[in-house]
């Protein structure tokens, strides 16, 4: 509803909304969802922050060069890269209304999404095995606080998309499933967007150090 | 005069559903230059192509960076006109916020590392 201040007045009546105007549920989600994502990003800035400060302490324990495989890194990387590109998929049938196709994606993207989880834990097992653990040095601490978090995330991730799937196989690509596939898409690309810093500041730039 | 300024208003207030209108095309372009601008930083780290190191670390800086941004449009679909530019607005607040808390703790710890005493020093001291 909108009130006029001075409706007495000839001219140009001064409104302002003592209302909103309805509007159609959900419609600001996503940016809302976008918001949450950016205030995501700030806690990733602050962990490549405290990785940028205590990545050089070594305290004589091994540096990155002792410890990363790049080919393994590569690996992983095209894992996270091809499910961004199947979960593409997966919206763009979804448009089409195809829902057997929908589910076929979204269940790929698991699949990649969990074989990147497993490439990580493996190598997360390999270091802690080698004795690199988290407590070792400045610079694995900060090293599993970053990649760790990253890797939570893909993990709550990839909870999310099978929550998603039996909601789509209950219900059907109705306008709030829909919605909620939108919000897991932005949550997804930009998960691969942060990856980028990760490999490129952490792995590459370790190696090159 | 309620119906009339309300009319009057919706008229001028679109509402974004924020779908994004995805195209395959845009897509896969999108994936076919993230596995270029991904697979030329590893080549050149593995294979120390370029002779000093600053060079090749600059080098994937700035193919990271573009990437992210190939990320943003072709994936995360970014547009100056999405939700009516809020999401760009909140977009160039995280940015400048990311700058300055990276640039400030590197500057602000290299100065803190370069003026501490050494620990030789400090374990004569005694």
């Amino acid at each position: 509803m909108t009130v006029a201040v001075n409706p007495a007045q000839t001219g140009e009546p001064v409104f302002y909304l003592a209302d909103e105007h309805p509007h159609p549920e959900g419609y600001s989600t996503s940016l809302g969802f976008w918001i949450y994502l950016m205030s995501d990003c700030l806690i990733f800035a602050m962990l490549f922050a405290a990785f940028g400060v205590l990545g050089a302490n070594y305290a004589a324990g091994p540096a990155p060069k002792d410890l990363f495989d790049l080919n393994l890194v590569a690996v992983n990387t095209s894992m996270l890269l091809l499910s961004s590109i199947t979960y593409g998929f997966a919206m763009l049938t979804m448009q089409q209304n195809k829902i057997a196709q929908t589910q076929m994606w979204l269940l790929i993207t698991g699949l990649f999404g969990a074989a990147f989880i497993g490439i990580e834990l493996t190598e997360f097992a390999h270091m802690i095995h080698e004795g690199a653990t988290p407590q070792r040095s400045a610079f694995l601490s900060a090293f599993f606080t970053l990649v760790g978090t990253h890797g939570l995330h893909v993990s709550c991730g990839l909870i999310w998309l099978v929550t998603l799937m039996v909601q789509v196989w209950r219900f059907g690509l109705i306008e709030a499933n829909r919605r909620r596939l939108m919000c897991l898409s932005m949550f997804w690309h930009f998960l691969d967007v942060v990856w980028i810093g990760v490999f490129t500041f952490v792995y590459l730039l370790g190696v090159l150090r | 005069m309620s119906t009339d300024t309300h009319a009057a208003h919706a008229d001028g207030h679109h509402h974004d559903d924020g779908h994004a209108h995805s195209t395959f095309s845009g897509y896969m372009l999108g994936f076919v230059l993230s596995v270029v601008l991904t697979a030329i930083p590893f080549w050149l780290v593995m294979s120390g192509t370029l002779p000093s190191k600053q060079v090749t670390a600059l080098v994937i800086m700035a193919f990271a960076v573009v990437q992210i941004v190939v990320h943003m449009i072709y994936f995360l679909h970014m547009s100056p006109k999405s939700e009516n530019g809020w999401s760009m607005m909140a977009l160039i607040f995280t940015i400048v916020m990311v700058v300055i808390a990276l640039s400030g703790s590197l500057w602000v710890m290299n100065h803190l590392n370069s003026n501490m005493m050494p620990m030789h020093e400090m374990t004569g001291m005694k």
